[in-house]
């Protein structure tokens, strides 16, 4: 390989990682952009939408519907996006129930309140997460104790894109992920700018007790908000485990980290931004494990959120509050 | 003259704090009614009452001669405002990264009547022209006067029966306040019927027709406009005589 090919293909690499993260760090920024609320419980929540998926999976090879051991032959393309949005409205469901059971009845609560309950929700999805992966279905391969990894089948067919030949590897799954990650986040953009709703939402975000003077029922903008927010991590949650072949109880950590620092470089609060950022830790993880090292990746990662915490608190695409008064 | 919003012993707060101690006031169709008082008198909490921002702990609030709030609920404020109840809060809280026009249609958010709004949009726009000027500009960069109007044309396009003002004059230039309550005035003459709360007492007397006084929760004077105006009593403690 010459350099420059190492070169793109770590850029592949970045992108699609990234792509997978802004997804995830879309659901930390918007809901912190409506209730203030650090929702730390977000990664967690996403790993659930793997074991979500996989279960679906499991359940349709059961029922001899889908032929487990040679999934990769060929590409089903139709049981990806199936995946995508039920995982996607399972965790979006789950997302507003959490918020109604949980976060709802501290709304008016000390900020420190609200995320030290998030820390607690967090802790009950990975526990939930370990007792899921203890459950007993053929289709979780890898291990049979709760705590090991589970294999997550190959979807989509493996050849590389770019010939046999090629030194860049291009495989559908990269493909695959943009794919569905783009146009979610036109879909998003134009849902906020357009919609009756998604302008609600913008108005909440900006001011909730003006919000409320133009005849906004808040409540309902919220339970969107985290309804929207939980879809997208579930439906990152499908394409990073495909695109991982493998999923864990503890998946949701570090993917929800670089998921939360995405958001903080891009300036939290701002969906602009969360995309931003998600690409661009994307592409910092990439090449730090390619030119540096890989045992480094997670402390230039968090350097970089250093940095910025330092130097542009407001983040790449946030906006100083300068508001007049 | 009927009445058009009845606010009758009111009892609200925060915390273990009491604010309002038994509020009660009137305001009939067509008029404009003033609540001055000091800083701290309750005066806006009055207004995010009848909102349905604050919940009440006693007494009730009447509108258009319908219940809409007593302790233990009422209508939800999103609700009252598509029955006409319109507030423009204190401080003005637009919407600073929305452009002008966005704020403006913020208003209009529970309506689905286009010509209604266009019309609507139009008689802001023939009030307050610098708005229109400004239509693309964001919210934020408005200077505090600009604002105040943008509040003002937000509020009209929310189709108001009765608008509720929180002191529309604050902090802003003294030729600007002109402009404002002219277009108030005139809002009123065209048939809208206003709650005017304001520290600047001389101004809001002159506009109003009646008026309260608060003081630290309670009541403690309402007469007509006019002789509140040289009532020993106000000029002493609103207008600066001594």
């Amino acid at each position: 390989m010459t350099p420059t090919e190492v070169f793109m293909q770590q850029v592949i690499y970045g992108l699609s990682n990234g792509m997978i993260i802004a997804l995830v760090a879309l659901g930390y920024t918007m809901v912190y952009g409506i209730v203030e609320l650090i929702n730390f419980a977000h990664g967690d929540l996403f790993m659930l939408g793997g074991f979500f998926a996989l279960t679906i999976v499991g359940a349709l090879g059961a029922a001899g519907v889908l032929d487990i051991a040679h999934m990769g032959d060929h590409s089903n393309w139709l049981l990806l996006f199936g995946l995508v949005i039920a995982a996607g409205v399972f965790c979006g469901g789950l997302n507003v129930a959490i918020d109604r059971v949980v976060y709802k009845p501290m709304r008016k609560s000390p900020k420190l309140t609200q995320l030290v309950a998030a820390i607690g929700v967090s802790f009950i999805i990975v526990n939930l997460g370990l007792f899921w992966g203890g459950a007993p279905m053929e289709v979780f391969g890898g291990g049979n104790a709760a705590a090991a990894s589970k294999d997550f089948p190959e979807i989509l067919e493996g050849s590389n894109l770019l010939g046999e030949d090629s030194n860049i590897v291009l495989r559908l799954e990269d493909l695959a992920i943009f794919i569905v990650t783009i146009p979610l986040m036109i879909a998003l953009t134009i849902f906020v700018k357009k919609t009756r709703l998604g302008r609600g939402m913008r108005a909440t975000a900006q001011n909730p007790v003006a919000a409320k003077l133009m005849g906004i029922d808040t409540d309902r903008v919220i339970s969107a908000t985290f309804l929207i927010g939980g879809f997208l991590g579930g439906a990152a949650s499908v394409m990073w485990s495909l695109y991982n072949n493998t999923i864990s109880f503890q998946m949701g950590f570090r993917a929800g980290m670089d998921a939360f620092t995405a958001a903080v470089l891009g300036g939290i609060g701002s969906m602009p931004g969360a995309m931003l950022g998600g690409v661009l830790i994307g592409l910092i993880r990439a090449m730090s494990d390619q030119y540096i090292e890989t045992r480094w990746t997670n402390v230039v990662v968090f350097g970089v959120l250093i940095l910025i915490l330092v130097f542009r608190p407001s983040g790449l695409l946030g906006l100083k509050q300068r508001e007049k008064v | 003259m009927s009445a058009l919003l009845e606010i009758k012993g009111i009892v609200a707060g925060y915390g273990s704090v009491e604010v309002l101690h038994e509020v009660s006031l009137t305001v009939n169709e067509g008029e404009i009614v003033t609540l001055i008082g000091g800083n701290g008198a309750g005066k806006s909490t009055t207004l995010m009452c009848t909102s349905g921002i604050v919940p009440l702990r006693g007494g009730e609030i009447h509108f258009a001669g319908e219940r809409i709030s007593a302790a233990g609920g009422g209508v939800r404020a999103d609700k009252l405002v598509g029955r006409g109840l319109v507030q423009v809060p204190e401080g003005r809280r637009i919407f600073p990264r929305m452009t002008v026009l966005e704020n403006l249609m913020m208003g209009a958010y529970g309506r689905d009547d286009k010509a209604g709004i266009a019309a609507d949009l139009e008689k802001v726009y023939a009030l307050f022209d610098i708005l229109k000027q400004r239509s693309a500009q964001l919210g934020g960069t408005l200077s505090g006067g600009e604002q105040q109007m943008l509040a003002i044309g937000r509020a009209i396009l929310s189709k108001p029966r009765l608008l509720m003002m929180d002191e529309p004059s604050m902090g802003i230039a003294p030729i600007l306040v002109a402009n404002i309550f002219r277009a108030v005035a005139q809002l009123n003459r065209e048939g809208l019927t206003i709650l005017l709360v304001e520290q600047n007492a001389n101004a809001a007397l002159r506009l109003a027709r009646r008026g309260y006084v608060l003081e630290t929760g309670r009541v403690t004077l309402t007469d007509d406009a006019g002789k509140l105006l040289v009532d020993p009593r106000v000029r002493e403690a609103y207008l600066g005589d001594s």
